[in-house]
């Protein structure tokens, strides 16, 4: 043992290794493909309507400049296999970044120039001339082509730079850049709070007039914030959430319960504070984190993948336009949807009813199927249904195209919760959430929630060990229907009418990105995910906080998934167990390492 | 009557018989050993019983009920437990959970149980975990304190054979099967769990069949060994008999089976 870990060729003064010019030609060349498109999808050209910090930086031009900063930061990363040493910093690492960012510079220069000349138009929309006046500064090719490759050399060589500074300065710096970002982006919530508040002089004092913030306030905020960065917590959250493990349980579950409590508070005050806009957002949210919470079942514990969800969203939809409606073709019972009275609860027995005939329904011709099989078959199913809505066949019940229109809002004994009020919605929202979560967590812990873990893990040895799979999966796609189907309920009273075309696949795809984003299995996670993927960026036809990137929500939503299926596969807020999953080795060496794992003795396998 | 009672099994995958009429019974209380060399079809021979595949042909009474056909799940209620060939644990989920999901199917409570938390459902909470806290106990300390909260991949692979074990025990069988329960381990873990083998029928009631290779544990756990070749049994008696069994030798290559004469 002792002497693997002696090395005998420790070499006195470690040097730093030379730079891996074939990995900067390659995220230079990155960057200016990236810049390039991000121009050409016209990014640039409509956000640029948008001020960060007012005058000198919009959000188009952000998005352009923060490619060479990050890829330079990136390429100057060495890469050294694992177990070896850390890499050396040093002058190697500017260098590699400031080449980096001149590539880039000189990529997109080049690209500059071809729009320039040529008329484009035809080919991509986004190539016009505006482009040309925004990207040249109205100073003539020559000028910005020289401008953008300095500049794009300068914020690499700054990306670069980063690699040397300290962990606590990085914290801080980027830190800072979050904090300026984010008050710009959120202005509008910010500005709603401070009305709530009635202190408005404050935002009207972060802000610009015509929006942004003012170079002083930026200034302010980067100062703010950087400290606070500077201060913080330098660990990362997984180290924390281990830590938290380790706690005394009585101390975690006062810590547990402080949280709740703050929680429950802002739940009830917040929306008072908040403006309509707000509360929509968060409305939304709350659709989707039932939602999510509910596939989270099927996906994250059951490990069953099932992209025809939104179908269980609409069945749950219709079933309360026909009962609630009077516009509805067939059969118009005219219920409402009155929480107090037994109409309210006879049409969620009955939503709750069908959402098990239809989990059962769909669940029962996949159940042998696995994996990607299992994947594709759901999604044909989600389709069929929405088709099904759609088709002329059933358009006397359900109106077809038209759909069903006029469903009357809920109420709460003589309280009508319209649908159009925000504030109220929330309130509904969050007690069929707060139902969600109490049912999710019930049974993850559960002989059932068990049995749904073993079945993920293992199917033929959960069978062997004497669980129903057939049972376990109609189960889980059951919970899962009932939860979509709630949302489907609520759903059709908070808009009012329905049509075949609110359930497309890609409702589906998107619960699953929050489920995926947020961290599968994991019912924070769903929280987590909901907020920034249909709080910050919007649904599938909700807006988020960030209207401006309304048209590219789905570029980026994928750009999203793919960051952080690379950098983290378990999730915003990751389950423990599936942290262990993508972790395993790692954390079974670390678990070596506090010779927690008993060794093998004597050589076996 | 015999625990479990085996007539011409068939089982065929296209051109290969891996079960060409196989008889075979155990006794209540028995510890039995399946041989044979590689292909023989002794691991399909435990499938078959176990459910995962139908037969072709043929009976398996266990107690005197026809379990031919029927589900895994359905034959691990009636009281046939197994563990794998290439252990198969729930490598994420915790030691005491591996256990606790043993218990499914003696347990009862559903959705609607969990969700109101009746007291019916606290109770059975609690009783799975004794169990399985119990049925841990087994292995010394090898399995305990706070191994219980350790997710599964971290054991050593000594243990990992004896969890699977133990996730066997808590399904409350009758018959234990158990697919080369020492491979891959050193001598001493091999003496040790020739020792619990033992213990399982003596001190735990069960009977045991075993698939197993090494014949040294063959020859201190057996009370009768049965060879399989080519889907046929050939031989069938207790060690010594088989050990000179002409046929058996041949089986083995055509000369003495090395284990016998180590």
């Amino acid at each position: 043992m002792t002497d693997m870990l002696e090395r005998t060729d420790a070499p006195s003064a470690p040097q730093p290794n030379p730079v891996d010019w074939s990995r900067v030609q390659k995220w230079g060349a990155l960057g200016g493909l990236t810049m390039s498109f991000i121009a050409a999808i016209g990014m640039v050209t409509v956000l640029d309507r948008r001020p960060i910090i007012s005058p000198w930086l919009s959000l188009g031009f952000l998005a352009l400049v923060w490619v060479p900063l990050v890829f330079g930061f990136v390429s100057a990363t060495e890469q050294v296999p694992d177990g070896s040493p850390p890499p050396v910093k040093g002058e190697r690492d500017l260098a590699a970044g400031l080449v980096t960012g001149l590539l880039s510079g000189l990529f997109f220069s080049f690209f500059i120039v071809v729009i320039y000349t040529f008329d484009l138009t035809d080919v991509l929309i986004n190539l016009g001339p505006k482009l040309v006046e925004l990207l040249t500064f109205g100073r003539g090719i020559g000028v910005a082509t020289v401008l953008w490759i300095i500049g794009s050399g300068f914020l690499g060589l700054v990306g670069g730079a980063l690699k040397l500074a300290s962990r606590k300065f990085r914290s801080a710096l980027s830190a800072a850049a979050v904090g300026v970002l984010g008050f710009a982006l959120l202005e509008i919530i910010v500005t709603d709070i401070t009305q709530g508040l009635h202190i408005e002089f404050v935002s009207d004092w972060i802000y610009a007039l015509n929006g942004g913030l003012t170079t002083f306030s930026a200034a302010v905020i980067a100062a703010l914030s950087g400290v606070f960065g500077w201060r913080s917590d330098q660990r990362t959250l997984t180290e924390r959430r281990l830590e938290r493990m380790n706690l005394d349980p009585e101390v975690l579950f006062r810590k547990n319960v402080t949280a709740a409590i703050i929680t429950i508070l802002a739940v009830i005050f917040l929306p008072m504070i908040l403006g309509g806009l707000t509360n929509e957002l968060l409305a939304n949210v709350g659709l989707f984190v039932l939602m999510g919470l509910g596939l989270n079942i099927v996906v994250g514990s059951a490990g069953l993948l099932d992209l025809g969800y939104v179908a269980f969203f609409a069945v749950g939809a219709y079933t309360t336009a026909v009962l609630t409606s009077a516009q509805s073709p067939y059969w118009t019972p005219e219920l409402t949807l009155n929480f107090l009275s037994w109409e309210g609860w006879l049409i969620m027995a009955v939503v709750l009813g069908m959402a098990a005939i239809a989990g059962i329904v769909v669940g029962t011709p996949v159940i042998r199927l696995r994996g990607d099989y299992l994947a594709i078959v759901t999604l044909g199913f989600g389709e069929i249904i929405r088709i099904l809505f759609l088709s002329d066949w059933l358009a006397p019940y359900f109106g077809g195209a038209q759909g069903i229109i006029n469903i009357p809002s809920a109420a709460l004994g003589p309280v009508e919760i319209k649908g159009t009020s925000s504030q109220a919605m929330f309130y509904l929202l969050s007690v069929f959430v707060a139902i969600a979560i109490y049912v999710a967590w019930r049974l993850q812990k559960s002989r059932t929630g068990r049995a749904w873990t073993a079945l993920r893990e293992d199917e033929d040895v959960a069978e062997a060990m004497g669980v129903n799979t057939t049972a376990a999966k109609l189960t889980a796609f059951v919970m899962g229907a009932v939860f979509a189907s709630t949302a489907g309920m609520i759903f059709a009273v908070k808009v009012g009418s329905i049509f075949p075309n609110s359930f497309k696949l890609l409702v589906s795809i998107i619960i699953l990105v929050v489920v995926i984003v947020g961290g599968m299995g994991s019912i924070p996670g769903v929280i987590v995910g909901a907020v920034v993927l249909i709080g910050v960026l919007g649904g599938p036809t909700q807006p988020g906080l960030l209207q401006e990137f309304g048209q590219y929500k789905l570029l980026i939503y994928g750009a999203i998934l793919v960051a952080m299926m690379l950098k983290r596969p378990e999730g915003l807020w990751p389950s423990l167990r599936r942290q262990r999953e993508l972790h395993h080795e790692e954390m079974s060496q670390d678990a070596w390492l506090r010779t927690e794992v008993e060794h093998d003795e004597e050589g076996v396998a | 009557m015999s625990v479990l009672e085996i007539n011409k099994l068939k089982k065929g995958f296209g051109g290969v018989q891996a079960l060409d009429g196989v008889d075979f019974h155990v006794e209540k209380g028995e510890i039995v050993s399946v041989i044979g060399p590689n292909g023989a079809g002794k691991t399909s021979f435990f499938n078959v019983i176990t459910g995962y595949f139908s037969p072709d042909d043929g009976h398996i009474l266990f107690n005197g009920v026809n379990i031919a056909g029927h589900q895994p799940h359905e034959i691990t209620e009636l009281g046939i437990a197994r563990t794998f060939q290439n252990v198969r644990l729930f490598p994420n989920m915790t030691v005491l959970e591996n256990v606790m999901v043993a218990q499914h199917c003696r347990t009862k409570t559903g959705i609607f149980g969990t969700l109101l938390n009746t007291a019916s459902y606290r109770r059975e909470e609690r009783e799975i975990e004794e169990r399985a806290k119990e049925v841990l106990s087994f292995f010394g300390q090898r399995l305990k304190g706070y191994r219980w909260d350790q997710p599964a991949f971290v054991l050593s692979y000594a243990n990992r054979r004896r969890l699977e074990i133990a996730r066997a025990m808590a399904t409350m069988p009758e018959l234990i099967l158990l697919d080369e329960p020492t491979a891959g381990m050193n001598p001493k873990e091999t003496a040790e769990l020739t020792d619990l083998i033992r213990q399982l029928r003596d001190d735990q009631g069960y009977t045991v069949v075993l698939i197993e290779h090494e014949m040294r544990v063959v020859r201190d756990v057996s009370d009768r060994v049965v060879v399989l070749d080519h889907g046929v049994k050939i031989a069938e008696g207790n060690y010594e008999t088989i050990s000179q069994d002409p046929d058996v030798i041949e089986a083995y290559l055509g000369r003495p089976a090395e284990s016998t004469n180590e």
